[in-house]
């Protein structure tokens, strides 16, 4: 059994300490904007905001996040209003294939909460995130515009 | 694309397939006159590729896969310019295999690969997004009885021009649908184009920013069971044995099952915890004797096979090659190799199915839906009308999702759970290892000057594995693969763009055991590779400029040589690159586009390359939608220069080494620059998109690190090399 605060609703759900957040969030909790790419912390896809900060949720477990506000891509709009990570991406027409655009998403709000306006350089530290589809280009146009929002 | 779940569901029940159109569900007979097809909400189909709804939303079909290339948008976008409709109220969405194939393959072919999504469906699209306003406007007109040549439409507004009465529609879709086709269908000059040829923007994005886009992985049926499955790690080998036992205790657990003789799967109500179980099942397996192959015993294979005495099959031939080598003042000659890659899409390889005796159903992200509908129809042995395909939005395709490997097991499992939904998910190891890897080759070029440094003969030697041979084995021709001819055949859609007097271009093929596929620009890769390396090596022999020793090749070839100078041009060849850059060019053609990429590099202590600008340029005859063409050039880049710098799947004791991005990485955003696309669209033919451009990626930083370092690079990836990004 663990307690899960995930989008600021508390959830029991009935597993193992040991599960990674990941696999709770999508298949016990039921969230599944938050995806799985390679379940070993590499390629940021399940990144998701652990009390604020940018985590990978395959390498974090169950146990270890409970009672700490856990944020999903389908918590970042507040209130029904969208993020302006979210708001810049629709503008820049940034995702291909879109799977990993949850995770540079959730990296980016996190990163912007940091660091409002993050240079390129900035950019090149925080987000290393795996892109496939290769939508850097306008990943970072949107970020430059999110921070300018 | 959630909706579109739904809507696909109930859109059309599915009749008999031996009673045609009219068992299709929704058709309605009222009046005795012409029927009309319904989709699910009840609105018209005024063709099988255009439903208007009453207010006016307009619903275009697309049997094409999104994965991310932009078809469905550039689809609509051919659909929507010859229907005149509003374009802010398209929506999209996916017919079935099986209702496609219900209603005589209503919907022509749904394969998207070969960067084929556009170019060869636009022609009949176009036609039925022209069809289907003639047939609105005509309605509109018998409502108002006057000729239809007195009407014209805009925005789906109808307009009787004299009277200035005006409908929508979405008024007169009913009426339409009611109609007789048209014979004679017209279509727009491109120049004429508003709504095509814009860099409009895509239709799917706004779900892909809010995690609400549902992809195969993310599949939820009532009742539904998860399974994990491992299969033979060495390939054509078989499952031994497994000790069930060992595992049933284990939470969460429901079933172990067989698939097939080489794969065992654990059936659970997580993936979490079939995963854990399967890993600690202890499997034994009959490895066979594929274990004893491993990269070193591949390539003295295919090295063999550059061996002139070797047979082999000549794909392109003029002059005597082989005699003007022999009796050339000067010579050049080196080995290239390329070697397997993974496509590694985002999401792994995934399908979800329920099986009854009576109804398979498939939900599943596939570049091929008839493809899949076929291996579920096999795997299931249901006759077609019990079998039906759900496509989902795929997390990534490449290639890679138009094999039905995944599709077919996910139908086994579920056999042997008859009545109980089933989502098999590959793990990224499971995917890393059981891919259809890019084909391992080698290449033997030889090229021969005269004493005037004219180059009088080129021998391009080609050896190693054909995808053909392994994935569609009906196209070799007599046993031989011409498509391992891409980029340097002598005509078709990927001719080479050079004229050499004496030229012999051959293939001895040589099939290794691990399964190849087609992967993001498939045979022009290597080709590419291979081919425009070798032609900066010739230019350095005889001491000439990369760009003009090719332009003196290419007199005959002018399409290849315009997206070259285009390239040229942007990058300022011939101009002073600042102060230690280098830069590299190549051509290639593919795909029936013409592309030409050129580069920008620093190069640090030898080994450490910074790419500082990249442009590539294309002429695909006609540009779509030029913003998402722009994305796909950028985005080939990435994924070619990842396999040149970061790539290479290697092969030990039979099985593949690499099992997940650690060992098989990706560019990320620090290592890429701006891409600046050229795009020069010259009309008269359609090329595609998604793929040409990645065979100039490779080449063109090789060819900018030989002109900053003085080595040429001709075994790849770079890691090996001690190469990487700086």
């Amino acid at each position: 059994m663990a307690n899960l605060k995930i989008n600021g609703k508390t959830t029991t759900v009935d597993i193992e300490d040991d599960t990674p957040l990941l696999w709770a969030i999508r298949e016990n909790v039921g969230l599944t904007g938050t995806k799985y790419g390679c379940g070993i912390a590499q390629c940021g896809a399940c990144t998701v905001h652990v009390d604020g900060v940018a985590m990978r949720s395959c390498g974090v477990t169950v146990g270890e996040v409970a009672g700490k506000d856990i944020t999903t891509i389908e918590g970042l709009a507040a209130g029904g209003v969208m993020h302006k990570v979210q708001l810049a991406w629709i503008a820049s027409d940034v995702p291909q294939c879109g799977y990993c655009q949850s995770g540079m998403i959730m990296a980016v709000a996190a990163l912007l909460k940091e660091n409002p306006k993050p240079s390129d350089n900035d950019i090149n530290d925080a987000i290393t995130n795996i892109c496939r589809c290769g939508t850097f280009q306008q990943v970072r146009e949107a970020i430059h515009a999110a921070a300018n929002a | 694309m959630n909706q579109h779940v739904k809507l696909n569901r109930r859109a059309f029940v599915i009749g008999t397939a031996t009673a045609g159109a009219g068992l299709a569900l929704g058709l309605d007979l009222p009046f005795g006159g012409p029927a009309v097809v319904r989709a699910a909400d009840g609105a018209p189909e005024v063709n099988a590729w255009v439903v208007i709804r009453p207010d006016d939303t307009v619903v275009i079909r697309i049997a094409r896969s999104e994965m991310g290339q932009g078809t469905l948008t550039g689809l609509a976008q051919l659909v929507a310019e010859e229907l005149e409709c509003d374009w802010s109220k398209v929506t999209t969405e996916y017919p079935t295999p099986g209702q496609s194939v219900a209603r005589k393959r209503a919907w022509g072919d749904f394969s998207t690969g070969g960067s084929r999504g556009i170019r060869t469906s636009q022609d009949y699209v176009r036609k039925g997004g022209a069809t289907a306003r003639m047939m609105l406007i005509q309605a509109a007109a018998n409502e108002w009885k006057v000729p239809a040549t007195e009407c014209k439409v805009s925005n789906g507004v109808i307009t009787h021009t004299s009277s200035g009465k005006t409908t929508t529609y979405g008024k007169v879709a009913e009426a339409a649908a009611r109609l007789e086709p048209p014979a004679d269908v017209k279509l727009k000059d491109p120049k004429d184009w508003t709504i095509a040829g814009k860099g409009l923007k895509r239709l799917d994005t706004v779900d892909k920013t809010t995690g609400k886009m549902i992809y195969g992985i993310d599949v939820k049926l009532p009742g539904m069971l998860n399974a994990a499955i491992k299969d033979c790690p060495v390939f054509g080998g078989k499952v031994k044995s497994f000790d069930e036992a060992k595992i049933s205790g284990m939470k969460g657990v429901k079933k172990v099952v067989p698939v097939g003789d080489s794969a065992v799967a654990v059936v659970a109500d997580t993936w979490w915890h079939a995963k854990t179980a399967l890993d600690a099942l202890p499997i034994v397996w009959d490895e066979g004797d594929n274990a004893k192959v491993s990269s070193e015993t591949i390539a003295k294979w295919l090295a063999e096979g550059l061996d002139n005495a070797q047979p082999a099959y000549v794909g392109n031939q003029n002059g005597d090659a082989k005699a003007a080598i022999a009796g050339a003042a000067k010579k050049v000659e080196a080995v290239y190799s390329y070697p397997y890659q993974n496509h590694a899409t985002m999401e792994p390889m995934n399908a979800t199915v329920l099986y009854t005796p009576d109804k398979c159903e498939v939900w599943c992200g596939t570049q091929n839906g008839e493809a899949a509908f076929a291996a579920a129809l096999e795997a299931s042995g249901l006759p077609a009308e019990k079998v039906d395909v759900h496509k989902l939005m795929l997390g990534g395709g490449f290639g890679r999702r138009g094999m039905t490997d995944y599709v077919r097991q996910a139908v086994a499992i579920a056999k042997q759970m008859p009545g109980t939904p089933v989502k098999l998910l590959w793990s990224r190891e499971e995917d890393m290892q059981h891919g259809k890897y890019h084909p391992v080759t080698q290449c033997k070029l030889t090229g021969a000057f005269d004493a005037d440094n004219n180059l009088v003969a080129l021998h391009y030697r080609l050896s190693g594995q054909s995808i053909l041979f392994s994935v569609r084995p009906e196209a070799l021709q007599n046993g031989m693969d011409p498509a391992a001819f891409q980029g340097v055949a002598q005509s078709g859609e990927a001719a080479i763009g050079y004229s050499v007097p004496n030229l012999l271009v051959e293939h001895s093929m040589r099939n290794p055991h691990v399964p190849p596929g087609f992967w993001r620009g498939v045979n022009v890769n290597h080709n590419a590779i291979y081919m425009e390396c070798f032609m900066d090596e010739l230019a350095q022999a005889v001491g000439q400029d990369p760009l003009e020793f090719r332009r003196k090749l290419m007199g005959k070839h002018p399409k290849h040589l315009a997206v070259l100078n285009a390239v040229a041009e942007r990058i300022g060849w011939g101009t002073p690159a600042p102060q230690g850059v280098y830069r590299g060019l190549a051509q290639v053609m593919g795909y029936g586009s013409y592309v030409a990429g050129a580069a920008e590099i620093s190069v640090t202590d030898g080994s450490k390359i910074k790419v500082h600008r990249i442009v590539a340029s294309t002429d695909p005859g006609y540009v779509v939608n030029p913003a998402q063409v722009e994305r796909q050039i950028a985005g080939s880049f990435v994924y070619g220069l990842s396999a040149l710098f970061y790539g290479g799947c290697t092969v030990k004791d039979g099985r593949i080494e690499q099992a997940n991005f650690d060992t098989y990485n990706s560019m990320r955003i620090n290592e890429m620059p701006k891409v600046e696309a050229v795009m020069v669209p010259s009309g008269g033919f359609w090329g595609g998109v998604g793929e040409p451009t990645i065979g100039v990626a490779a080449p063109a930083v090789l060819n900018a690190y030989f002109a900053a370092t003085g080595k040429r690079i001709r075994s790849f990836p770079l890691r090996n090399q001690n190469i990487s990004f700086a």
